[in-house]
């Protein structure tokens, strides 16, 4: 009975077993490649990252109306793209909150917004359960290669939401920087306080 | 000036009497963790919460009557507020008063929470409500980024007891 499990048949367990600690729904981590998606922009066009040839990569950020972080974050955000785009990485703005739950997030309201970049419903919120976003505010920073868009950053902008005017260490900008010398990220992932996404009801 | 000042002293602690119901400190985090890390068996219910946040402010009802109805048991709430330490007077305490909340109320006051979030907890993304349970003498934790039913928050701490 002692005996341990044959070394083939150990393998396939812990094959089993990394599927079960690892879920799908955890997301994208920091070098994945991120599947590209078709949504709507508030101008009624779909969207998709292939779209842009001529983007060096993107900086997706699952945002909303309603989120009072987002709405500190908005102005930052309006100034990464006014930074990056021209550098080749556009913003790339998503909702994903369900109106049902979060009436202001409504495709309606967010017409509302006018942003020098796409500002995207994810109405069936696959792209943001493909992400592995959690909160809004919740920034991915995306780099080509090739045909792909490879995940590089992940996480927060900077490290003080209420008062930009206070922040010491700019985390996108920072990883940015690298990423567009060709270098990986030294801090690729961060974290920060958001508004839950307002997921649909079961 | 003297009257004035006086007049001025009498009415701040007109003000403050009904404000004892319930103090309202701000921390640091290595406080919280000092609290977090006491060797006691006490059970804590620490819950991560603001002002701002709808889905936290619907829970709120149910970690005041899980701490009512295990007043008799060694469980302490904690409710952490992330609200702006700046917001204490505005929006913390006025809320705190306007719900009666019975449960010990802090704000935790740091600008970055990429320096403490993955101390509370790794798999925390920063979305709140979060809520994690903490029984020090067992060892045993539990952390729910999401909001909890009464139901669920009932059968998530009777493992603790």
């Amino acid at each position: 009975m002692k005996k341990l499990l044959p070394f083939p048949l150990l393998c396939f367990v812990l094959l089993l077993s990394s599927f079960i600690v690892r879920p799908e729904s955890n997301g994208y981590q920091v070098g994945d490649k991120a599947a590209d998606f078709k949504l709507k922009n508030i101008d009624g066009k779909m969207v998709s990252l292939a779209d842009n040839k001529a983007a060096k990569g993107y900086i997706v950020v699952f945002t909303c109306n309603t989120c009072p972080y987002a709405k500190a974050y908005e102005s930052r955000i309006i100034a990464l793209n006014a930074k990056y785009a021209p550098q080749g990485f556009p913003v790339v703005a998503i909702n994903p909150n369900d109106p049902a739950v979060a009436p202001g997030d409504s495709f309606e309201a967010m017409k509302t917004k006018k942003y020098a970049f796409p500002y995207l419903l994810d109405e069936s919120q696959q792209v943001a359960k493909a992400y592995g976003a959690t909160r809004t505010p919740h920034l991915y920073v995306l780099k080509r290669q090739g045909n792909d868009f490879v995940v590089s950053y992940i996480g927060a902008i900077d490290d003080n939401s209420e008062d930009a005017t206070l922040v010491k260490t700019k985390y996108v900008e920072n990883a940015m920087t690298e990423i567009m010398a060709g270098k990986p990220a030294s801090t690729s992932s961060t974290k920060a306080i958001g508004c839950t996404i307002k997921w649909k009801r079961a | 000036m003297h009257q004035i000042r006086a007049i001025l002293i009498g009415f701040a602690l007109l003000l403050a009497v009904p404000g004892m119901a319930q103090q309202v400190a701000v921390i640091k985090f290595p406080e919280l963790q000092k609290r977090l890390s006491q060797p006691t068996d006490t059970t804590y219910i620490v819950n991560f919460w603001a002002t701002w946040c709808a889905p936290c402010v619907k829970e709120l009802p149910n970690f005041e009557q899980v701490r009512t109805a295990y007043a008799t048991q060694k469980v302490k709430v904690l409710l952490v507020s992330l609200d702006y330490a700046s917001q204490l007077d505005k929006k913390v305490k006025p809320f705190v008063k306007q719900r009666g909340l019975k449960s010990e109320v802090v704000v935790l006051n740091e600008s970055d929470p990429n320096s403490w979030l993955e101390q509370v907890d790794a798999k925390w993304s920063g979305s709140i409500p979060f809520t994690l349970i903490i029984n020090n003498k067992t060892k045993k934790r539990a952390t729910f980024e999401r909001k909890l039913t009464r139901a669920e928050l009932t059968t998530a701490l009777q493992k603790f007891l």
